[in-house]
């Protein structure tokens, strides 16, 4: 029984670790602890999924999880997608097709098509549409969000593509 | 909007994390998936002293079938079970129940002994147990128990569980021959809680007509609730749309004054049940049929 914890999670790749609080949330030891602001705080309690990260490769409300929870985990965030000065596919595609306009919920809902599409890089739209279904947007009218889904998953694929023939 | 203060333990062993409990039942809470729990807790409406996390205890979270039955762990993320090719193929409502679930990324975390045990009459899967007979595992400090799903909710968030007892394992009978299914509800959003919902399954005897049928409303009292006397005028009686429609009305009537808040008055939500309950009867039956 503990009210403090030593934690440690790796996140994008790198290590992190520190003595927390053990009512600290997921969302604000990767935004306080580990400096890493990309990934937003907006209801607290698991709706919008502005949160939303991938915790051992499943997109999770970050919000709603407490940071002793992911102790020993693969934590990935938006700041994860671009592998370097380019954008990931996903980026690309919300920017290409106006997927956002304040930007405040995008994090959370590239983490969770980014999950999606690496479960299955074909998903129906009906797949598609639940998983943009746990994610709010007060801006776009979600269109041009899907829009911006079908046309990743093209990129993806085609980038794969030409992978496999490279 | 953040947790209130807490100790945290998270216990290797389920005889630990009963101990603990045991220790300080009126004082702690178990955390399973959190999905319930941590929203409660960042609004604080629960301030719990101690928080007792099952994450660490080995071989909580199965999803297998035992000689037509499917076993679960109370661990068992809900994603698992969307997951699972046994509950696709064998299991169709379990499936169905699943997915209407909030969304993929609360499932990914949501567990499915959590939902159960913390028994929100508007969930799917206390529904589920209610509308399968299933049974479920608590564990305490005198060991296991099993617990019919029908004497396990006993009011609003509150079961049959004993203080130190721990949901350990959901076992969900499948649906027999000639049975079908249904699922219906009705939310704002798809992922919403439902504000009425219903659940059927229609056994089919030779000649067309029904052999039993079994009904659970939910979102509309503080436990979900199996219309058994509704249910009693399906045996023996040839599919018609008279029939779903008296069925579900005598069911919509019998319930007690549904909950009345800012999302449906409570005329609302016995009208919807009894709507939710026909439609799902006529589904199941035509499943039945296939």
């Amino acid at each position: 029984m503990d009210t403090t914890r030593k934690i440690q999670m790796n996140v994008n790749g790198t290590s992190y670790s520190d003595e927390i609080d053990v009512r600290t949330t997921l969302v604000d030891f990767l935004r306080v602890n580990c400096g890493l602001t990309g990934t937003h705080v907006g209801c607290e309690h698991g709706v919008c999924g502005a949160c939303t990260i991938l915790w051992n490769g499943n997109a999770v409300r970050s919000c709603i999880m407490l940071a002793v929870q992911a102790d020993g985990s693969e934590i990935s965030t938006v700041e994860g997608l671009a592998p370097g000065s380019e954008l990931h596919p996903i980026q690309q595609a919300f920017m290409e097709e106006h997927g956002l306009q304040c930007g405040f919920c995008t994090p959370g809902f590239m983490m969770s098509i980014y999950e999606m599409i690496s479960r299955n890089p074909d998903p129906s739209d009906e797949e598609i549409k639940d998983v943009l279904g746990g994610q709010i947007c007060r801006c776009t009218g979600y269109q041009t969000i899907f829009k911006a889904v079908r046309s990743a998953i093209d990129k993806m694929a085609a980038a794969n593509k030409s992978a496999a023939q490279g | 909007m953040k947790p209130p203060s807490f100790e945290y333990a998270d216990p290797k062993s389920l005889d630990d994390a009963v101990r603990l409990l045991e220790e300080h039942e009126f004082e702690a809470k178990i955390l399973s998936g959190g999905q319930s729990l941590m929203p409660l807790l960042n609004m604080r409406l629960a301030r719990p002293e101690l928080l007792i996390d099952l994450a660490k205890i080995p071989d909580l979270d199965h999803v297998r079938e035992e000689a037509g039955t499917l076993v679960v762990g109370g661990m068992a993320r809900q994603r698992a079970l969307e997951l699972s090719p046994i509950v696709r193929e064998r299991f169709p409502l379990v499936y169905d129940a699943t997915m209407h679930i909030a969304h993929p990324q609360n499932r990914n975390q949501g567990t499915v002994g959590g939902s159960i045990a913390h028994a929100d009459p508007a969930a799917e899967l206390p529904a589920l147990v209610m509308v399968t007979d299933a049974e479920i595992v608590a564990t305490g400090p005198d060991g296991a128990r099993t617990i019919a799903a029908d004497e396990f909710f006993v009011t609003y968030l509150t079961t049959s569980m004993e203080g130190a007892e721990i949901l350990t394992e959901v076992r969900i009978p499948a649906l027999g021959p000639s049975t079908g299914h249904s699922l219906q509800e009705l939310a704002r959003r798809h992922g919403d809680f439902a504000l009425a919902g219903a659940m059927a399954t229609v056994t089919l005897a030779g000649g067309g007509t029904i052999e039993s049928g079994r009904l659970v409303l939910f979102g509309v009292g503080a436990t979900p609730i199996r219309a058994r006397d509704a249910e009693q005028l399906l045996a023996g009686e040839k599919p018609s749309d008279a029939l779903f429609e008296a069925v579900a009305a005598k069911a919509a009537a019998e319930l007690d004054e549904p909950l009345s808040d800012v999302h449906a008055s409570a005329e609302y939500r016995r009208s919807l049940a009894g709507v939710m309950a026909k439609r799902a009867l006529a589904e199941a039956t035509a499943r039945a049929a296939v």
